[in-house]
């Protein structure tokens, strides 16, 4: 199989943004099992990056590395480098990391004993936030920037798990914007919305690429065209292939991302 | 009628069922009766003087006054004495309830878990001696007292925390752990502030049951709290606590005696009723 | 606005996080390893308490009949005697009727009636042991008196007759309380607790266990018996020596009705006393003497091991059905 392109900081495409975040070599065990095998990727800043593959590649284990995740998994560990701006995120005190690098789950995760502005200011009270002002300004602007305010700026104080699962997102998705992260993952975030909650979200991810490097793990190749400029396959935890999204799916270099595309497996 | 075989079958699978149905009625009479005959001997005694009168209990005469009294005492020290304990059993059943849910996934966790298990059989009254042996070798003049008490109902206490703890914990979803990790929140406040406030009906419910079987104990307070007909006088003294009160008044000469225990009994039996409904309300309510 | 806090003292906000990350894990642990160090110390403490008579008499006195403090003789047969009879009374009632009710409950009734019918069934466990007792003293000690220990009594004498053999069963004065009377109230204590935990174990039997006989066109008692019954096996007895467990430790209900008479039971209808009892009644009267002290701990003592043996093993058998099935979660 011919090898990935290769990517590094030597990329020719040089009327991409730089690279916010890129794997070296990347490999990711269960115990003894190889989920992710020696991948090499970066992520352009301020961009939307996504990762496509059929179920069980291993998306959701690189993801999971990319913010040091998958090692609270019992016996999870890795190999190889991920860097942040040039610095390897797994010598740094994995908390820090954590906070400039945002999450959002396949299934919105709300915290059930808070409101929806608690919810929003959990990340900042625990960085020491306590200025009411402070909170109030910044828990307006995550909801503003989820599209959830107009929502919820009726009653801000009420449960947040009295939200629809679209909003729930959505309140997921302010959660990890309020601390300001560089970087936002999100592994599936609509798979367990309607269509409607979905297409909600996807003009959200597209307009947070302004301010934000996104990396988005979907199975639904569509949403990947829909939002993402460049897009990464993966196959039984290898890097297949990773390009912009157009020729990804229009002139896919190998085949069995064209195997993919067109349907064959999946 | 002719039985065939397939008619047999459905007889008997009635008749079993009948059977399976009577075992329960037979096994419900007892409680029946026991709520019948304690509505119907206490009910009238039990009011407000009864309840909080500071005076001595019914039916000791002390020379030239006897007053209705009531076992406000007997109140007033199982209040005292199982509050103690209460604060001694919930933190320490709490904390060792993280611990087994938390971090005490592997083999020690288990172990740990196995035996409080097993602690939560040990009779009540083994407990007892244990505490008193144990304040004989510490502090041999106030081997009976209201402390002790305390110390003994708070050792039979522990581990039903800590089971019921650990449970509640478990039942908090790992996707919550993970959302408050992802935020860059350390483990040990996403514990103790997520993780513990999303669990807490569960662990309050557990501590109020624990609390409820504590306050209607007798055998380890026979040993330990011995008896006051004045209920709390010091927590080196020995207590009347509203059980033992029950026991030596239902086995007294004197009826008005016995008419106490009813009442007693009436008033324990109506407060754990209450409790163990408000119990499940609140857990159902939880699952919404 | 929290970048700029973010960059400066890092290292220094990361090792405090990590000091108290390893607090907290050190204090729970502390706190869960004191649990196991609480249990040693029953053992040991107990031990201690009762060297007097360990020392001098060691476990001979589990074979002496003859209990008189007063003189210097601790036997503590009679008690255990009247443990062992008295839980043999209590199983015998209590097993066929709590599987009873828990196969109707959780096999047999519609949710509308199980739930609530559960739920007075569990109000039995809820209810102190000592008004229990006071409940025994005054309704079930006249009723056995005056109603079913004379069928009994006569039910004996007329298979005695007709056989040609002495059984001493119900044989002797009746009085009302006694040792059959203690195994009665016994049984209807355990009764929620071999119960509940019966449920347990029928309820975690799979479904298409069920659907499998179901499918064959067997009756409703024919697929619960076929199919149910025999996968819950091992967690039903493990109900069962649960509320054994129990039962060798209640102390309140059973010294109200047991009749306290410290001698072999030589019929039910004797009046006895357990060691749970025993202890009960009598330590306050005789503690004082350090001998006599002694030899009450080491009955506490035996009573704890007997406890500590029934419920490691019902846990044991729990745990390896657990892991066999993979999962059920009985409690």
């Amino acid at each position: 199989m011919q090898a990935a392109v290769p990517l590094g900081h030597n990329d020719e495409n040089h009327d991409g943004a730089p690279f916010k975040m890129v794997v070296e070599n990347l490999s990711a065990f269960y115990g003894t099992k190889k989920a992710v095998s020696g991948v090499s990727l970066g992520f352009r800043e301020r961009t939307v990056t996504a990762i496509i593959g059929p179920s069980g590649c291993g998306k959701s284990t690189l993801i999971r590395c990319l913010n040091r995740m998958h090692e609270v998994v019992p016996g999870g560990h890795i190999d190889g480098q991920v860097l942040l701006d040039g610095a390897d995120i797994y010598t740094q005190d994995p908390v820090s990391v954590r906070r400039r690098i945002g999450m959002v789950f396949q299934k919105p995760n709300p915290f059930p004993t808070m409101s929806v502005y608690d919810n929003v200011a959990a990340g900042l009270r625990l960085n020491g936030v306590r200025k009411r002002s402070l909170l109030d300004a910044a828990v307006t602007k995550g909801l503003k920037q989820a599209a959830l305010w107009d929502e919820v700026k009726d009653n801000p104080y009420g449960p947040g798990i009295r939200l629809s699962g679209g909003q729930q997102q959505r309140l997921c998705i302010a959660r990890a914007l309020a601390i300001e992260p560089e970087v936002i993952l999100m592994d599936e975030p609509c798979s367990a919305l309607d269509p409607i909650a979905t297409a909600k979200i996807e003009d959200l991810i597209f307009d947070l690429q302004k301010t934000y490097t996104v990396v988005i793990v979907t199975h639904n190749m569509q949403q990947a065209a829909r939002v993402a400029e460049y897009t990464a396959f993966m196959y039984l935890g290898e890097l297949i292939e990773y390009d912009r999204t157009k020729k990804i799916f229009e002139q896919p270099a190998q085949k069995l991302t064209e195997n993919y595309i067109t349907g064959r497996f999946g | 009628m002719k039985l065939d075989r397939d008619g047999r079958r459905r007889i008997f699978n009635w008749v079993v069922s009948g059977l399976c149905f009577l075992c329960v009625v037979v096994a419900l009479v007892p409680l029946g009766s026991l709520l019948y005959t304690a509505f119907l001997n206490g009910s009238h005694i039990l009011s407000i003087s009864f309840l909080i009168s500071p005076e001595n209990p019914v039916g000791i005469c002390v020379p030239g006054n006897c007053s209705a009294g009531g076992i406000g005492p007997a109140i007033y020290a199982t209040i005292v004495v199982v509050g103690i304990a209460a604060l001694i059993s919930i933190p320490v059943g709490v904390l060792s309830g993280i611990y087994l849910s938390e971090y005490g996934r592997g083999r020690l966790g288990r172990v740990i878990s196995f035996f409080t298990d097993v602690m939560t059989g040990t009779p009540s009254i083994v407990v007892g001696l244990f505490a008193f042996a144990v304040f004989v070798y510490i502090d041999r003049a106030h081997a009976f007292s209201a402390l002790d008490g305390s110390v003994a109902l708070a050792i039979i206490m522990v581990p039903t925390v800590t089971r019921t703890t650990e449970e509640g914990l478990r039942l908090v979803p790992n996707s919550l752990r993970e959302g408050a990790y992802a935020l860059g929140i350390p483990r040990y406040r996403a514990v103790l502030q997520i993780v513990l406030s999303t669990g807490r009906s569960i662990i309050i419910t557990g501590a109020v049951l624990a609390v409820m079987r504590a306050s209607g104990e007798v055998a380890p307070l026979l040993v330990t709290t011995l008896f006051s007909p004045q209920g709390f006088t010091g927590l080196g003294s020995p207590a009347g606590l509203l059980g033992p009160v029950i026991f030596f008044y239902a086995t007294g000469a004197s009826p008005l005696l016995v008419r106490a225990a009813w009442g007693a009994s009436l008033l324990l039996i109506l407060a754990m009723l209450g409790i163990s409904l408000a119990a499940r309300i609140a857990l159902r309510n939880r699952f919404k | 606005m929290l970048r700029r806090s973010r960059n400066s003292g890092q290292t220094f906000s990361s090792r405090l996080r990590r000091i108290f990350d390893l607090t907290f894990l050190s204090v729970t642990l502390v706190v869960a390893l004191g649990l196991l160090a609480l249990l040693t110390a029953f053992v040991l403490v107990l031990i201690n308490a009762a060297h007097l008579t360990l020392a001098r008499y060691g476990i001979s006195l589990l074979g002496n009949p003859r209990w008189a403090p007063s003189s210097n003789h601790f036997g503590l047969l009679p008690f255990v005697d009247g443990t062992l009879i008295t839980a043999a009374i209590a199983l015998l009632i209590a097993v066929p009727l709590s599987l009873g009710i828990a196969i109707f409950l959780s096999e047999l009734a519609p949710r509308w009636i199980s739930e609530p019918l559960g739920y007075l069934v569990e109000l039995l466990a809820a209810v102190p042991s000592v008004i229990f007792g006071l409940w025994g003293i005054f309704v079930l000690v006249p009723f056995m008196r005056t109603s079913i220990d004379p069928a009994l009594a006569s039910a004996n004498a007329s298979v005695d007759s007709t056989l040609h053999v002495s059984i001493p069963l119900f044989t002797g004065p009746i009085e009302g309380s006694g040792v059959f009377t203690a195994g009665v109230i016994l049984a209807i204590m355990i009764i929620p607790t071999i119960s509940a935990i019966s449920r347990e174990a029928l309820r975690a039997v799979p479904q298409p266990q069920r659907e499998g006989a179901l499918g064959l066109g067997a009756t409703h008692w024919e697929s619960t018996r076929i199919s149910v019954l025999s996968y819950a096996r091992i967690g039903i007895i493990a109900a069962i020596i649960l509320g054994l467990g129990r039962a060798v430790g209640e102390t309140m209900a059973v010294t109200m009705v047991i009749g306290n008479s410290d001698f072999i039971p030589t019929s039910l209808f004797s009046q006895g006393q357990t060691i749970a009892s025993l202890i009960a009644n009598e330590f306050l009267s005789t503690y004082a003497s350090p001998l006599a002290a002694s030899a009450f701990l080491e009955a506490a003592l035996v009573l704890l091991l007997i406890t500590l043996a029934i419920n490691i093993g019902a846990r044991l058998l729990v745990w390896r059905l657990v892991k066999s099935t993979g999962g059920g979660g009985i409690e």
